[in-house]
């Protein structure tokens, strides 16, 4: 389980990104944070494995504050994956997907069995693919890759960046509906942030809206749907039809 | 049990990034290191005895007599260090006992040394006057002198003389004719206005000319009278008579050892060896050793091998190479040499690239995350680039003595702009979302460093380490004006003896040398840079 506690976030710059938001996500659910660019949703998605550090509030994963905690060891066990994979172009396929087990000091035995599973979990052949470089690969085979990676330890948790964004209508649909998929199968407690409005009703059991750093609404999709809480969401959920 | 297995995981991913991801830094910095290791173990004990010599025709023959008659009697090893950048450098490393010997001249020792203006009457005088002072002041011994007066003199054609009756400065004065003087000799405070007032001479005109233009002039009959040193070949050659200083205007130039007292206790038969030469070569001879090289196109090595036989002081031969004539002769006829003063350019330049590598790629990284030390860093460097390597050198001087090291430190500061510059840039250059989620993954600062960053950024770097290589390669000419060797030697040495072939033998490999090295390296950041890197981008689905 994740909780966010009155988080405000200011930079350096004097630029305030959030206004206090506070968000619990139930472990084995997906939560979208749904919102147009600039509204904090992916300041907000990095408070949570410490790549922000809030100006002020509190951050809890499993009941622990992840101030309190080692930020490596944390990062280690919660899954990352962003928009075009942010995959190494140094690595290969197989390189990218086994690095956190590297860093956890698998041996090569159990990574090389492991690397086999996840290729098969996301759907790509491991004959044809694993020694490929990123760029070899295609928009939507790296943002496999990048999943893959981010399963890769099994973390309980797995934070997502605006995965789909890059890729074209039709494979983002594709891998939506395998994401859905897979996410039945293994349960994780999945954050999304995403400014695609069917996106975040398709994938996320509970969405939470943002504008200018704050929460408009929190509530599962047929809640939101049913019941805008305000002029904003309405036109936000309207304009992207 | 698992800690262990853990830890030996550790070590294999390290030797995977060392062997895999990181081959060019890591060879470039080994190779490097090994070739910094060489000098070091070159030669143990006891140190040899260091001649040497500025860099002119008459310096490096006199040289080379004292270095062959202290092999012969004094059973020294001998180091030569020739074409020593004028009197300061020689006379530095001499005082902080980098050579210890070379051939001095007791009136610039008394004008330029010890800056004393004070008339002088006679060549007894000049010498008891600096050998008193050396003494005292520096723990330096002028021997006893060889017996020529190399001092300024003025000079007439031989034809024009005899017409005129003119033997003497004072029978000049009466004389209204074409002056062309040296740009040196019109700018010195005891040069020609001194002259003049001193003899009231009658000027027709006068013009300032190079030394060597003013011969011609001379031959060609566009003036009549230039000044010279009394000891240049071109007097015997072009037929000229000297005119005696008859009011002894000009200060004695003798020449003498000028030795560290240090040496003479280290090694007493030197005293002797050096002492066989006392007296034994005047003005005549010694003009006619310089012709033998400038003229004749022999080596000064030879040279004074055959007068030294001459006299009878050594029983050595030293086989007389007439010196070739064609560009492709003299290549052929230096390869051995070649090859030694390449290998020695190459550790000059190796070791001052490896120690601007380790400390440019580190204050590199650390300036890439410091954008205030970035331009402290980039701004010294710069400066220090745009010292004139010359100048560079002749800081360094005081700090390292002559010889490899003052080279190597000037190499390695004129060594970093291009390293420091290319890790900074290469390092910010890296997409900033890459390094987000290697943080993100778990990466700690090192891991990502290593991991990450650093291949990411090694072609850029690489590229800096070529280009700062090339640089010097070409900039390690210079060191031999201190002394340092290395294929700017042969250079040197041709342009004081107006040698194009000889020129060619030290800059055709030095440039040959800069190409393969930019080759070879432009190879190292092939192999440096990711596969994933190199690969053209975007495959459809």
């Amino acid at each position: 389980m994740i909780e966010l506690r009155e988080i405000h976030k200011v930079y350096p710059d004097g630029h305030v990104a959030l206004r206090g938001v506070s968000l619990t996500v139930p472990a084995a659910t997906t939560m979208a944070l749904l919102g147009p660019s600039g509204c904090g949703k992916t300041t907000t998605l990095k408070a949570i494995n410490r790549l922000v550090v809030p100006t002020a509030g509190t951050v809890l994963v499993d009941g622990r504050d992840v101030a309190a905690v080692d930020a490596i060891a944390l990062r280690r066990g919660i899954g990352y994956v962003v928009q075009e994979a942010g995959l190494f172009p140094h690595l290969t396929a197989v390189e990218n997907v086994g690095v956190v087990p590297r860093l956890l000091g698998w041996p090569p035995l159990r990574r090389r069995q492991r690397a086999d599973e996840l290729f098969a979990l996301v759907g790509l052949d491991f004959a044809t693919y694993a020694a490929r470089y990123p760029a070899e690969l295609s928009g939507g085979q790296r943002q496999r890759v990048g999943l893959a990676r981010a399963l890769a330890a099994d973390p309980p948790i797995i934070l997502m960046d605006e995965p789909f964004g890059a890729l074209d209508p039709l494979t983002r649909r594709r891998l939506q509906r395998e994401f859905l998929a897979l996410e039945r199968r293994l349960r994780k407690t999945v954050v999304l942030v995403t400014h695609d409005v069917e996106e975040a009703f398709l994938l996320a059991d509970r969405v939470a809206v943002l504008a200018e750093g704050r929460i408009v609404q929190v509530g599962s999709p047929a809640e939101i749907r049913a019941a805008p809480a305000s002029d904003f969401v309405t036109s936000f959920l309207g304009m992207d039809r | 049990m698992t800690h262990a297995k853990g830890n030996r995981e550790d070590d294999s991913r390290w030797a995977t990034i060392g062997g895999r991801r990181l081959p060019g830094l890591a060879c470039v910095t080994f190779l490097s290191l090994a070739v910094w290791c060489l000098p070091a173990v070159a030669d143990p004990d006891p140190p040899p005895l260091v001649v040497g010599a500025k860099n002119f025709t008459e310096g490096t023959v006199l040289a080379e007599l004292m270095a062959q008659l202290l092999e012969t009697h004094a059973g020294a090893r001998i180091e030569r260090r020739f074409n020593l950048a004028g009197t300061q450098v020689a006379f530095d490393a001499l005082r902080t006992g980098s050579i210890d010997v070379y051939a001095e001249y007791t009136g610039t020792g008394l004008r330029d040394v010890l800056a004393d203006a004070t008339p002088v009457h006679s060549a007894a005088e000049a010498f008891a006057r600096v050998s008193d002072t050396f003494a005292q002041r520096y723990d330096l011994v002028w021997l006893a002198p060889f017996g020529f007066n190399n001092t300024y003199v003025l000079m007439m054609r031989r034809v024009q003389a005899a017409q005129l009756q003119v033997s003497t400065i004072s029978e000049l004065a009466r004389q209204s004719l074409r002056y062309g003087m040296s740009h040196e000799f019109l700018e010195r405070k005891d040069g020609m206005d001194a002259l003049r007032r001193a003899y009231g001479l009658q000027v027709a005109s006068l013009v300032g000319m190079e030394h060597d233009l003013a011969y011609r002039a001379l031959a060609e009959g566009a003036i009549d009278v230039s000044d010279g040193y009394s000891t240049d070949a071109k007097i015997v050659t072009q037929d000229l008579v000297v005119l005696r200083d008859d009011k002894h205007f000009f200060p004695p130039y003798e020449g003498a050892p000028l030795v560290r007292r240090a040496l003479l206790a280290r090694l007493p038969t030197a005293l002797d060896a050096l002492g066989l030469l006392a007296g034994r070569i005047d003005d005549e001879t010694m003009r006619r050793l310089n012709h033998q090289v400038e003229g004749e196109g022999r080596s000064p090595a030879e040279v004074a091998s055959s007068f030294l036989n001459e006299l009878g002081l050594t029983h050595q031969r030293i086989d007389v190479a007439v010196r070739e004539r064609s560009l492709l002769g003299t290549l052929w006829q230096r390869r051995a040499i070649t090859a030694a003063l390449t290998g020695w350019h190459l550790v000059l330049t190796g070791s001052a690239e490896v120690l601007a590598c380790l400390v440019a790629i580190p204050l590199g990284i650390a300036a890439s995350r410091r954008p205030r030390l970035a331009t402290t860093a980039l701004g010294i460097a710069g400066v220090l680039q745009t010292v004139p390597s010359i100048a560079l050198l002749a800081f360094m001087l005081p700090l390292f003595g002559i010889g490899a090291k003052t080279a190597i430190a000037a190499l390695f500061l004129y060594g970093l702009l291009p390293i420091l510059r290319n890790t900074v840039t290469g390092i910010r250059g890296i997409d900033q979302r890459i390094t987000e989620v290697g943080r993100g993954l778990g990466m700690t600062a090192g891991q990502l460093l290593m991991e990450v960053e650093l291949p990411l950024a090694a072609p850029v770097i690489l590229a800096g380490v070529r280009t700062s290589t090339v640089i010097n390669i070409g900039t390690a000419t210079l060191a031999a004006f201190i002394g340092a060797g290395g294929l700017g030697d042969p250079i040197v040495t041709g342009l004081t003896v107006t040698d194009v072939n000889l020129i060619l033998s030290g800059a055709l490999p030095a440039a040959l040398l800069a190409i393969l090295v930019d080759g070879l390296l432009a190879g190292v950041e092939r192999l440096a840079t990711p596969r994933g890197l190199r690969l053209p981008r975007e495959v459809t689905e």
